[in-house]
Parts: structure tokens; C-alpha cells; sequence
């Protein structure tokens, strides 16, 4: 049985669509162009003007953004309205330690509400769920942005934020929990807890929406079946808004893009040209209805296809295929993003150590384990253990303050990091993608 | 009066010691003591070898992470209690590490201590009649 939140735009057909962002595309122009400087400033380098753009079909002819562009900014620099009207600011991180800052104003929220609602009604949520979300509450949007889903249904939203496994179970099994939200890693973590605790039949759950992180399907089985749920995948990003971007449906053969709040295009990561539909390349999103912060094609850097054709569950939105890698080299380690080159910053600011450094990821339990390995140098040594050890517990408190995820450091011989072109091979990622 | 020891940075993975005492061997060098802390993360090989200066080098050559640090020594009876009598002398100072070793040579055992004020520590050694070594002496062991 498929069900929709919103039959109308989500059945709506390609045609109408396609003139709903027409029109769109064209108001968000120029909003960005009139209220946010660095968008002014990247079309008049280009040379075009809000009025070159008709539609959909010249969207190619505008630049590109990049997370760096929002980093420059920092942290206001783009957005386009009143402080005044901004109600929500979330932050994810940036690659040099300086955060990624996004604004919502009220009807961004709003619409953030509604596009949540899509997802969990897609997965076959009612108001007569329990909704549990187990995302971070936070400056991290899944939890928030899990919350405000489960209450646009109408449905007991539970905010049990992550961690804390026992009671989380403790919760599953005496709130009666019907619906979990939270990252594929953690929903394996929760379902081994559930098995040693031989209480999957006490459990009422049915419906998991997992995202934030890549996953595969052999996971989404191996979740579903210590669950007892039936899984679906949820993205987003917080620049363009946060969870629910796009979803599965219960064909599950891609993720619905809310196409008319985002835009989505598929890059040649070389070029920058649009790609033919189920072409590998970059993901590109053009918000058309952000007021606080306009986003114009901007570049995830995520690789994944994308397919247009009608879906069997009557939804005429483009569906994208699994993220199955990235262009750049950031890593998504419990939901968070990370950079190599944080890391660098965190230990160039620790006396005595050298930017030798690994990055090793791997998964631990089903969580996400991040270790670095660091180079032993003459200034960090000691004849004392205890002075090299306290060297050590800063770099993970640094790491941990500026990262937001703890790392265990491991100190390896001089020589050992590979020294390839001047340049370390930084990340040896031994999860499968 | 003072001991040069040398200590050594063993990484925590199977042959890394191996590696070390390879550098050691092939450079015929001595080891009159050794001493290794283990963490579990990491290990640091402490020793006494009779030219520090060359052995330094010639880890450092290997690319070994190693350094050099003043230590006192102090020669002690070979009996019961012998050493609760040095460590009791120190009381107040702080001592990082001890280790002690024999010899063939004669009936005496030997300790290094490492302390952060190794002239306080030796005065307050030797007001207490206790005998302390210097490099000469323990070289020549």
C-alpha cells in the first residue's frame, strides 16, 4: 500500500513539476542574487544575470558552490535574510576546523517539517506510531530534523537522542517504540543489543529510517533482521537542509528527491557538465525555496546516478541511487564529516609532533572506530612514559573538541606513514562502503 | 656524577623490540642494562651500553626514535631490603623510574634511578652512605 504525505506534489506529473521549478529556480535567483553578496558576486564573474535563467533547462549555466564558499563566509556570510528572521542555526564540520553554519527561518523549518513528513509517511509512518529517534541532538541536524518529522505526522516523537544503548532499549521496550530514526551503524549496534538481550520479541518497532552515513544492503538486511523492521534510506545534508532531502520508497529502488524544494543534477567531476540520466557522477542540489540560505548548485561532492522515470509507487520524483563514494577526501565517521586536514591542523598544534599521520577507519561492533596513528619524532619522546602519555590524552582532547568525535591516537614508529609524493596517504578506510 | 642512559621508542606491534635490538646488534653494541615500561600503547627500552653517544647514532641512522638522559646510579649489597633502604633515603624526591642490574664483576648490585634533580638526590644518596656511580664505573663493569 503506498501512501503520501502530499499526493499532489508527489504524484504531480513531469510537466507540472518541471514548470513548478521553473518558477521556483527563478524567484530563488533573485533572492540569492539580491540579498546574499557572495552569490551577486559568483554570477556577475560569470557573467549572467537571474534573468539568463528561464528554468531548469539553464541551470547548467550557473556556477557551482562549494562547501568552501560557505566556509569562507563564515559563519553569516551567505545567508540572505534578518538575523531577525532566522529561528534555527545548525553547523556541521568544515575541513579546517571552522564549522559549516546553516540558518533556517521559520517557513524553511516548515518546509523542512513537511519534506520529513514525506519520508516517514513514504516508509509507511502514521500519527499512530511512536517515532524514536536516535540521531544527536544537536548542532548536527538528524535529530532535530528526525524530531520535527515525527511531530508534522502527528505522530508520540520520542527525542532519545544517541547513545546510552541500555536505556535505549529500556525505552524501545516500555514506550513502545514503532519507528526508529537514526544512523545504519547505530541501528546495528542497537540491533546486536537487542539479540544479547534475547528482547526482540518484547520490541513493537517496524519501520527504521537510517541515514547520515553510506550503508550498504547487505546491511539493510543484516539491520532489518535483528530489528525487526523493515529499513529504509534517508539523506540529506545540512547545507541544503538537513535528513530528508530524499528517501526510499517501499520499492525501494532509489531515493525520492523532494524535487520541489531541491533541484538535482548529476556533474562530471572533472567537467562540471550535467550528466545523462544513471551516469555516475557528482551530486549537485539547487534549493528553490531556502530563504535564509539560498544554496545554487551546490556540489556535495557525494558520487551516486540518478533516474527519472515514473517509480511503481506513483511518484513522479527523480530518484537517486546510493551514495557509493566521495570526490573529495572526506570521510563520514558516525555521521559526522571529517577531514584529514582537521586532524593535521589538531596535531601541527600540539608542540613536538609531526604532520605524519594515518587516518584509519574502520567499524567495531558495527560503530564506526576512528584511530590515528601518529608518528613518533624526537620531540614528542621521552624517557618518561607518563610525558609521552599526556602528549597523547591532548591530541585525542583536541581531536575530540575539534572533530566532535573521540579518536583513539596510537603513536608508530618514525618512517612508518608512507611518504607518497612529499604528501602522506592520509585514510586507510577498512569499512566496506 | 652522572649515568647516560639511553631510551628507545618501541611501538606497540609484534617484532618492533626484534627491530631494535637488531639495530643493537649488528652494531656490536654492549648492553650492560636494559630496562622496558610498557604501556599499553607503547614501549620505551631503557639501557645502559658503554659508548651512548655511538649507539645513539646509530639508531638515529636506522631512523630510530631514541634519546639520551642523565640518570643516577648507585651501588648497593646484594641483600634483602638493601634497596627499600636507598628508595627510603629518597623519600620527598620524586622518582620516575628504577631498574637495577648485576654483574659478574663482583658481589654488589647495581640501580638507576631517574630523578628530575639528579644532584639532590645524590647528596642525599651519599649523606646516607650510600655509594653512587658514574659512567666510568659502570662502562667498565
Amino acid at each position: 500500500m503506498n501512501a503520501y504525505w502530499n499526493p499532489e506534489i508527489e504524484t504531480m506529473s513531469r510537466d507540472a513539476l518541471t514548470t513548478l521549478q521553473d518558477r521556483r529556480l527563478r524567484t530563488a535567483l533573485n533572492h540569492a542574487y539580491t540579498n546574499c553578496k557572495p552569490y551577486r558576486a559568483k554570477m556577475e564573474a560569470a557573467g549572467i544575470l537571474p534573468g539568463d535563467i528561464n528554468g531548469v533547462e539553464d541551470l547548467w549555466k550557473l556556477p557551482m558552490t562549494h562547501k568552501s564558499d560557505l566556509r569562507d563566509s563564515y559563519p553569516y556570510g551567505m545567508f540572505a535574510v534578518p538575523m531577525g528572521d532566522v529561528v534555527r542555526i545548525h553547523a556541521s564540520s568544515g575541513t579546517t576546523g571552522k564549522q559549516t553554519v546553516v540558518g533556517y527561518t521559520a517557513q524553511d523549518i516548515a518546509v523542512w517539517g513537511e519534506c520529513m513528513a514525506r519520508c516517514l509517511t513514504m516508509a509507511g509512518a502514521t500519527k499512530d506510531d511512536i517515532v524514536h529517534v536516535s540521531y544527536g541532538y544537536g548542532l548536527f541536524t538528524g535529530g532535530l530534523g528526525g524530531h520535527i518529522g515525527g511531530e508534522t505526522i502527528g505522530a508520540a516523537t520520542i527525542p532519545a537522542s544517541t547513545g546510552n544503548t541500555k536505556r535505549q532499549l529500556q525505552m524501545f521496550s516500555d514506550f513502545g517504540s514503532t519507528v526508529l530514526l537514526c544512523t545504519p551503524s547505530y541501528a546495528m549496534h542497537l540491533g546486536d543489543a537487542v539479540l544479547e538481550e534475547g528482547i526482540r520479541d518484547q520490541l513493537k518497532l517496524r519501520i527504521g529510517l537510517f541515514g547520515a552515513e553510506p550503508w550498504t544492503e547487505e546491511m539493510r538486511g543484516e539491520i532489518e533482521s535483528r530489528l525487526g523492521v523493515r529499513a529504509h534510506d534517508i539523506y540529506g545534508l545540512s547545507e541544503v537542509m538537513g535528513p530528508g532531502v530524499s528517501c526510499d520508497c517501499p520499492e525501494r529502488k532509489g531515493l525520492h528527491v523532494m524535487e520541489d524544494h531541491f533541484l538535482v543534477e548529476i556533474v562530471d567531476p572533472h567537467t562540471g557538465k550535467p550528466l545523462p540520466d544513471g551516469v555516475p557522477g557528482e551530486l549537485v542540489f539547487t534549493c528553490v525555496t531556502k530563504e535564509a540560505l539560498p544554496l545554487i548548485r551546490y556540489n556535495t561532492r557525494d558520487i551516486c546516478t540518478i533516474d527519472r522515470s515514473p517509480c511503481a509507487c506513483g511518484r513522479n520524483l527523480t530518484r537517486m541511487g546510493k551514495i557509493t563514494g566521495r570526490t573529495d577526501d572526506m570521510l563520514i565517521i558516525r555521521g559526522v564529516n571529517v577531514f584529514p586536514s582537521q586532524v593535521e591542523s589538531v596535531l601541527l598544534g600540539v608542540a613536538g609532533v609531526a604532520p605524519y599521520y594515518r587516518l584509519v577507519v574502520d567499524r567495531i561492533n558495527n560503530l564506526d572506530a576512528l584511530e590515528i596513528q601518529v608518528e613518533m619524532t624526537e620531540g614528542l619522546f621521552s624517557d618518561e612514559e607518563r610525558r609521552i602519555e599526556s602528549t597523547v590524552r591532548r591530541i585525542e582532547k583536541d581531536v575530540l573538541s575539534m572533530l566532535g568525535i573521540s579518536a583513539k591516537i596510537t603513536l608508530v614508529s618514525h618512517g612508518t606513514i608512507e611518504r607518497f609524493e612529499g604528501k602522506a596517504k592520509r585514510v586507510l578506510d577498512r569499512r566496506t562502503p | 656524577m652522572v649515568i647516560e642512559q639511553i631510551s628507545v621508542f618501541v611501538e606497540n606491534k609484534q617484532g618492533a623490540l626484534s627491530e631494535v635490538l637488531e639495530v643493537l646488534a649488528e652494531g656490536k653494541i654492549d648492553l650492560r642494562a636494559i630496562s622496558i615500561a610498557d604501556t599499553s600503547d607503547f614501549g620505551i627500552l631503557r639501557m645502559i651500553v658503554p659508548d651512548p653517544d655511538k649507539t645513539l647514532a646509530l639508531l638515529k641512522a636506522k631512523g630510530i626514535t631514541a634519546s639520551k638522559t642523565e640518570v643516577t646510579g648507585c651501588k648497593l649489597p646484594d641483600e634483602p631490603g638493601a634497596l627499600y633502604r636507598v628508595l627510603k633515603t629518597l623519600e620527598g624526591i620524586s622518582v620516575e623510574y628504577i631498574y637495577a642490574f648485576l654483574t659478574r664483576r663482583d658481589e654488589d648490585a647495581y640501580v638507576i634511578i631517574r630523578v628530575e634533580d639528579n644532584e639532590r638526590a645524590q647528596e642525599v644518596l651519599r649523606a646516607a652512605g650510600h655509594t653512587i656511580i658514574g659512567s666510568e664505573d659502570v662502562y667498565s663493569l
